[in-house]
């Protein structure tokens, strides 16, 4: 009992200000998370080939010059929407027999106050997180500081998160 | 076949692929896509200086470290397998505004005029490079995510937080590029 209610009570702290977190009853070895790491080399493939992670793109969308950047987030989220309507209507498993769960987001003001100081950040660094990471792939070894700095962005919101207003 | 793929992708083949991601993870291990919580994860790893924010179980969230560590092992595939030769292609008016500020190298998908390793120690680059980063990371979490935790899935799942954080991601995205960065490229 005691121990569930410690998963119960880690699940909830993950879950802070995170969207990509899930509580699976299942154990896996390690090597299961290969799985993520080739849908990761797709998606980076992807991400270059497209331009989404040009610096050149991102300063197109942000003065309304090139349709290109709406066009791809546009197409992906109807992309996503139709197939969590599916999953839902369908009551579709996942490939180990579980039932899919996505957690609800709740507001709080950290979604305006923190959108925008992001939207400052993407427009100076053209990226956002998922394009940092194929940028330094690209061999543009110098985003690693940037990568670097957003990290330590985070570490520093983790350690005044309770003094911010939310 | 080959050659057709090294061309640029356009938005309507790239755009449904990034957002089957989305059912992907979801199908292979009940995953919700997200990519600025992997920083989290890093320095709950790496430094996690009792901080509350950070003590949590990140083993059980090491599939998105995978995930992003494929993200640059693709990006790495797509240069050297996939790569097109050709400089990147951008609205003449945009190619005219950053020639103003020196920048006329398209050989690459960041701007090697300004965002290389010389420049880290001016202040131009300091900016665009440490400052932007931190911005970055800073506000994904301060948000609760970025343009794939929210504006791909959150709004695939019709959540309205996620709509409010998009919106605001690019009010802050077009005051930077329009009022602020012309003094930064200029300095």
């Amino acid at each position: 009992m005691q121990q569930n209610r410690d998963i119960e009570k880690d699940l909830q702290l993950r879950e802070l200000d995170a969207m990509c977190v899930n509580e699976s009853r299942l154990e896996h070895k390690w090597y299961h998370n290969i799985k993520y790491l080739i849908i990761g080399i797709l998606f980076g493939i992807v991400f270059v080939k497209s331009e989404v992670v040009s610096w050149f793109r991102i300063q197109e969308m942000f003065r309304l010059q090139s349709f290109h950047m709406y066009g791809i987030i546009g197409s992906a989220v109807l992309t996503g929407m139709i197939s969590v309507f599916l999953i839902k209507k369908f009551n579709i498993k996942t490939i180990y027999g579980e039932p899919i769960k996505i957690a609800p987001k709740t507001f709080n003001k950290g979604q305006i106050y923190g959108g925008l100081i992001f939207g400052l950040g993407w427009a100076i660094t053209g990226a956002c997180p998922g394009p940092l990471f194929a940028q330094i792939g690209t061999g543009a070894t110098v985003i690693a500081v940037t990568l670097l700095s957003a990290i330590t962005g985070t570490w520093v919101y983790g350690l005044l998160r309770e003094k911010l207003p939310h | 076949m080959l050659e057709f793929l090294k061309q640029p992708w356009a938005w309507y083949v790239a755009g449904p692929l990034i957002g089957l991601t989305v059912p992907a993870l979801l199908i292979i291990g009940n995953k919700s896509f997200g990519i600025s919580s992997s920083l989290r994860h890093i320095c709950a790893s790496c430094m996690p200086a009792n901080i509350p924010f950070f003590k949590y179980d990140w083993k059980k969230e090491v599939w998105n470290l995978f995930f992003v560590f494929g993200i640059f092992l693709g990006g790495a595939i797509a240069v050297s397998l996939l790569s097109n030769p050709a400089p990147v292609e951008v609205n003449p008016k945009l190619a005219q505004e950053l020639a103003g500020y020196g920048i006329t190298n398209y050989n690459n998908l960041i701007p090697e005029d300004i965002i290389n390793w010389q420049s880290l120690l001016t202040l131009k680059g300091f900016i665009l490079m440490v400052v932007g980063g931190f911005l970055v990371g800073f506000g994904t979490r301060y948000a609760g995510g970025c343009t794939s935790g929210h504006a791909i899935m959150g709004l695939s799942n019709l959540q309205l937080p996620s709509l409010i954080a998009t919106i605001c991601f690019m009010i802050g995205g077009f005051i930077m590029a329009n009022l602020i960065l012309p003094f930064i490229l200029s300095l």
